[in-house]
């Protein structure tokens, strides 16, 4: 099947299998290596993308299916060299260690910030409870999140102090 | 055919878990898991998807959120000839109030669903389950529909729509039938819904006065029930009144505990009372032994459920008369 995908901002146009997992679409056909392909069974959310601009697991969506939707990887992220908040998030607040888990992360922290751009600790929590980080570091992720609703206000209220601090506080 | 994929195909024999408690496929031939090859049409009117499942008679399934149908393709537990792609018929994505009723259309997301303040003020027992079901991705994408049509005896609103008494219309070529969760669910994995038909609403009666709660037990954050009670009631003049006592996660045909909303039905709500019927739903459930739990520890857990839900149901149904009465 010829399908068109509009993957971070362009139409991307490819023939797929009906079972073509849309994980392996955006790995595999597109080259976007930054989605990552864990359990592929719906459990551990590293494959998280955006459809339509809220998270989806990506090994549980079939390619065919995102046809005509607007899917938003982790490449999508930064704008040229500038770093989204939640990225520059993750390095202020060490938010990874091996970093498998944390595109998904990261996607899952921008689409909540856009919904909700002062969270509790708990609707982090909330928001991040679909995805696994195998190397425990949820306080920091938690943090990272935090880090960049601070970040985004700070930016948005000019004349508030200028950065948002680095240490992590609790919400 | 051969292809990539082909490498990916389970062995029969393996042991697998459609709900993905953790999967047994292990090996260096196991590159990928893909389900089976198969026709996919996205329809583009409710008429067109009956259609072609008319066409296709057994062959073809409806796929709504795939969060339960993928993952049984990909394990062979499942493995249709055409997929009919529901996602477009934005006229099943509905909740409306109609009469004396609430009226969900069967692609209504779970998400959808948790963020209905309509929802929620009828109907506290669907926040109670929506909030524990599954995680937030997953909520992105499965529907009410396909969770009663999966008809898997874990699934939380089953057990939530049988409490609730909720009526679902099955549409075919001959016209529309409405059908109570009773009879809709007709053992594991089997519903009603017959060849060439689908589901397109979910009919939940509002009554006044009433109130209702869903307790479940699980092991981790999103995980399917160890043990799951949702209760459903009114007051009528201090008395127990329209009961709905359905489980989840003990065993098929637990849907609709009539024995338990006979023992309610008349009565006044009592601790007493309630250590009886969560005996009653303890003793009128079948559940089995496994990576959940032992088949007595759910056992004992109906019954508590049952107990915690009936003891919400009635604060809340109070909490309702009370306000109903100020306004
Ligand atoms: C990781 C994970 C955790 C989960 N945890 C829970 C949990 O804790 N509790 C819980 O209750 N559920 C849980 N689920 C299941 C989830 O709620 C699913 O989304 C739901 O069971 C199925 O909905 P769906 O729309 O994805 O259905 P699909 O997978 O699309 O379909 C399921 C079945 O219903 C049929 N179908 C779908 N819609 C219709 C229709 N309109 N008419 C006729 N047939 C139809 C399909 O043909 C298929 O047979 C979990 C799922 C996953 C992946
Ligand atoms: S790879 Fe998709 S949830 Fe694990
Ligand atoms: S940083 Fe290693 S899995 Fe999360």
């Amino acid at each position: 099947m010829r399908i068109t995908v509009n993957v971070n901002g362009e139409d991307r146009t490819r023939e797929v299998e009906p079972r073509h997992l849309l994980v392996r679409f955006l790995r595999d056909d597109l080259e976007l290596t930054g989605t990552h392909w864990g359990c592929d069974t719906s459990n551990c959310g590293t494959c998280v993308v955006l459809m339509d601009g809220e998270p989806v697991k990506s090994c549980t969506v079939l390619a065919v299916m995102a046809a005509g939707h607007e899917i938003r990887t982790v490449e999508d992220l930064a704008d040229g060299d500038r770093l989204d908040p939640v990225q520059q998030g993750f390095i202020e607040q060490h938010g990874l260690q091996c970093g498998f888990c944390t595109p998904g992360m990261m996607l899952t922290g921008r689409a909540l910030l856009d919904r909700n751009p002062d969270p509790s600790d708990q609707e982090i929590r909330e928001a991040i409870s679909g995805q696994l980080c195998r190397c425990t570091g949820y306080l920091n992720i938690v943090r990272s999140i935090q880090w960049a609703a601070r970040e985004q206000a700070a930016v948005a209220a000019p004349e508030a102090p200028a950065t948002a601090t680095a240490t992590g506080g609790r919400a | 055919m051969t292809g990539p994929y082909d490498r990916a195909i389970v062995p029969p024999d393996r042991p697998s878990d459609p709900r993905g408690t953790g999967a047994v496929l292990k090996g260096r031939e196991r590159a990928v898991q893909v389900p089976a090859s198969f026709d996919y049409r996205r329809a583009t009117s409710v008429a067109e998807a009956l259609e072609l499942l008319r066409r296709y008679g057994e062959e073809a399934r409806v796929v709504a959120g795939g969060h339960s149908l993928l993952p049984m393709m990909k394990l062979r537990l499942a493995g249709p000839e055409l997929l009919v792609d529901i996602n477009d018929l934005h006229e099943l994505d509905h909740i409306e109030q109609a009469g004396d009723e609430l009226r969900i259309g069967a692609l209504t997301r779970h998400r959808t669903l948790l963020e209905s303040p309509l929802v929620g003020r009828c109907f506290p027992i669907v926040h109670d389950a929506e909030k524990v079901i599954a995680d937030p991705p997953v909520r992105n994408r499965g529907t009410i529909g396909g969770s009663l049509c999966q008809a898997d005896p874990s699934e939380d609103l089953s057990a939530v729509c049988g409490a609730l008494h909720a009526r679902v219309v099955i549409r075919g070529e001959g016209g529309e039938r409405v059908v109570p969760m009773a009879d809709f669910h007709q053992g594991p994995y089997e519903t009603a819904v017959g060849v060439g038909e689908m589901l397109v609403q979910v009919r939940i009666p509002v009554l006044p006065g009433a109130g209702s709660a869903y307790e479940k037990v699980e092991r981790k954050s999103g995980d399917w029930a160890v043990a799951a009670a949702g209760v459903a009631l009114t007051l009528r003049e201090g008395r127990i009144a329209d009961a709905g006592v359905g489980l989840a996660a003990v065993g098929a045909g637990a849907l609709n505990l009539d024995a338990v909303q006979e023992l309610l039905n008349g009565r006044e709500p009592s601790e007493a009372l309630y250590e009886e019927a969560g005996r009653l739903a303890s003793a009128h459930c079948s559940p089995v032994t496994d990576g959940r739990g032992s088949a007595e520890y759910k056992r004992h857990l109906a019954g508590e459920l049952t107990r915690r839900a009936l003891r919400r149901s009635v604060a809340r149904a109070r909490t309702a008369q009370g306000t109903t009465g100020e306004a």
